[in-house]
């Protein structure tokens, strides 16, 4: 029985008037994996910030271990390290000087802070840049610097705040095999991400936020049934015989692609179902050309989450 | 010994280690802080300096303004070290660790002091091939650097306050410009007694002219006067000041 070791209830921020957090809940269990996922302006920084003690809420309480984070920011600070948008490394030291500063800083005493140090860099496959000051380095590579300066002090929960925007492909896998080692060795981890698929893999639960409320939250297999469906797309040789596998198609989700030779069909991915359609077309010997799926993108979740008017001008009074 | 006042010790030695290896390595902004005060020297001792006649050699009477707008050129790019460190997220990652926050800011302003007393040693030493004959004792001396040690930590506070209100290098970079042009409104290369009557006001009640006169009297004989207690009021006010802003600025970086 896991407990929750991150609890905010009910945050509230504002900015000049601006709402950008907006009665905010959320629980995380110990040891697990939660995403905060939402656009741009949502309010995921905002809500890290306050949760790792940097920012205070207008109302509302958070605790971290059971540490309020107004409170006790020091017990807090104990037990958490936050990873933010930019790599916040001192660009002038080397690799290893940063790591040893962070050693330092969280008192480690000097053996058990070398082998710490050499550990994180052989983990991080950064032992051959060590000695070189940081801003010769990579992106990806201050990147994963900047996570194994968190893990120095060995947090309990550990904040990553879009950890992986503007990075390439292979330095993103890189840090999700990175995150996912650091779940199996117990920490909790709360990550900030824009981007659906990032939540997807990593996450046990996905909190979706925008304009500072929760709109959905869930495990990712159901908040993926539950904010979009895959959809299968089968195109035609010509307008003429799409319109007819339409009709063919009668009784399934289906509608007319915009190019007006492909259909569109809303599927829950199964072998079966797909089975099922092109068998269904065969016997009226209609031969669909390509076959190729559609999975939403987080616009259409939000679209389809955030039936409102754009702009909203809420004040607090 | 774990007390929180050796925490904090060893926090703030741990700051001032970092912030010191960050001197040393942007040696080029070292070397234009110590460059530019000696070329100032020079310009003003071998090309202004026969055209102006004060009664006294010239290099006696220009070297301690050129010290102090040396010291103070130099302090004030602390305000550049704080600024990037705003601007790169490294503020925030620090105050999110059990650490005492703002240690960051004390090894900025440690490495400054130490910094600047070096290289207005080097200022001193190049006076002195020119012709600078400091008549000050052992006590003099002593007085002279409390001083200075007193300036360049004021100024630091004031650059690290400004580091932490600009938050970018380039506003930060600016705050060092406006510093190295406010001695030019000083008794730092002529008299006062020389310039209009309505900028000796300016002159006369701005904090630099006492304590370039009081670094002139300890090092050189010439009349303090009640100028090295006005230089202390002064800074000293300045320093709380600065100190107290800079503090409550930090305390609110993450707003």
């Amino acid at each position: 029985m896991s407990r929750i070791i991150v609890d905010a209830n009910q945050i509230q921020k504002a900015y000049g008037g601006k709402i950008v957090l907006d009665c905010l809940d959320l629980r995380v269990e110990e040891g697990s994996i939660a995403a905060l996922l939402g656009p741009n302006g949502a309010g995921k920084t905002t809500l890290v910030r306050i949760l790792s003690t940097l920012t205070r809420p207008d109302a509302g309480a958070a605790t971290i271990a059971g540490h309020d984070v107004v409170r006790e920011p020091r017990a807090v600070r104990a037990v958490i390290s936050l990873t933010g948008q930019y790599a916040a490394l001192d660009e002038l030291l080397t690799g290893e000087e940063n790591l040893r500063l962070a050693a330092r800083l969280w008192k480690l005493d000097p053996r058990e802070g070398r082998a710490r140090i050499h550990e994180l860099l052989s983990r991080f496959q950064l032992t051959d840049a060590a000695r070189r000051p940081v801003k010769t380095w990579s992106g990806g590579m201050k990147r994963k610097l900047d996570l194994a300066m968190s893990l120095i002090g060995r947090p309990r929960v550990l904040f990553l705040d879009e950890p992986t925007t503007g990075l390439d492909p292979r330095s993103r896998n890189a840090l999700w095999d990175i995150v996912r080692d650091l779940k199996r060795s117990g920490v909790t981890v709360l990550l900030t991400t824009q981007y659906l698929d990032e939540a997807d893999q990593l996450a046990d639960r996905i909190t979706l936020i925008d304009h500072g409320r929760v709109i959905a939250e869930g495990a990712a297999e159901t908040l993926k049934r539950q904010i979009g469906r895959d959809v299968v797309v089968l195109t035609f040789p010509d307008h003429r015989t799409a319109t007819h596998a339409l009709l063919t198609l009668r009784g399934q989700p289906a509608t007319l692609g915009t190019t007006g030779d492909a259909v569109h069909i809303a599927t829950d991915g199964s072998a079966a179902h797909v089975h099922g359609l092109l068998e269904t077309l065969q016997a009226a010997s209609i031969a669909a050309e390509t076959i190729t799926f559609l999975t939403p993108t987080l616009d259409d979740v939000f679209l389809s989450l955030t039936a409102r008017p754009e702009t909203r001008s809420e004040v607090y009074a | 010994m774990t007390g929180p006042f050796a925490l904090s010790l060893s926090d703030s030695y741990a700051m001032t280690a970092r912030s010191m290896r960050g001197v040393t390595r942007q040696i080029d902004a070292l070397v234009t802080s110590i460059m530019l005060p000696i070329f100032l020297m020079l310009l003003f001792v071998y090309v202004f300096g026969g055209a102006i006649s004060i009664g006294v050699d010239y290099v006696q009477y220009v070297v301690p303004g050129v010290i102090v707008l040396c010291a103070g050129f130099g302090a004030a790019s602390t305000a550049v070290a704080v600024a990037s460190d705003m601007q790169h997220g490294v503020i925030d990652r620090f105050r999110s660790l059990p650490i005492v926050g703002s240690s960051v800011l004390i090894g900025h302003v440690a490495a400054s002091v130490a910094t600047n007393l070096f290289s207005t040693a080097i200022v001193i030493g190049v006076a002195y091939l020119t012709g600078f004959r400091p008549t000050a004792g052992p006590l003099e001396w002593l007085g002279a650097i409390g001083l200075l040690v007193l300036f360049i930590l004021a100024l630091s506070w004031v650059a690290t306050a400004i580091g932490l209100l600009v938050k970018n290098v380039e506003a930060a970079n600016g705050a060092t410009f406006f510093m190295l042009f406010l001695p030019y409104l000083s008794s730092a290369f002529v008299p006062t007694d020389t310039m209009p009557d309505a900028l000796q006001v300016v002159t006369c009640h701005q904090p630099f002219t006492p304590m370039i006169e009081a670094l002139r009297g300890l090092l050189l004989g010439t009349p303090i006067g009640n100028n090295a207690w006005l230089a202390i009021a002064w800074f000293g006010g300045i320093l709380v000041v600065a100190f107290l802003a800079a503090t409550m600025l930090f305390n609110r970086a993450g707003e």
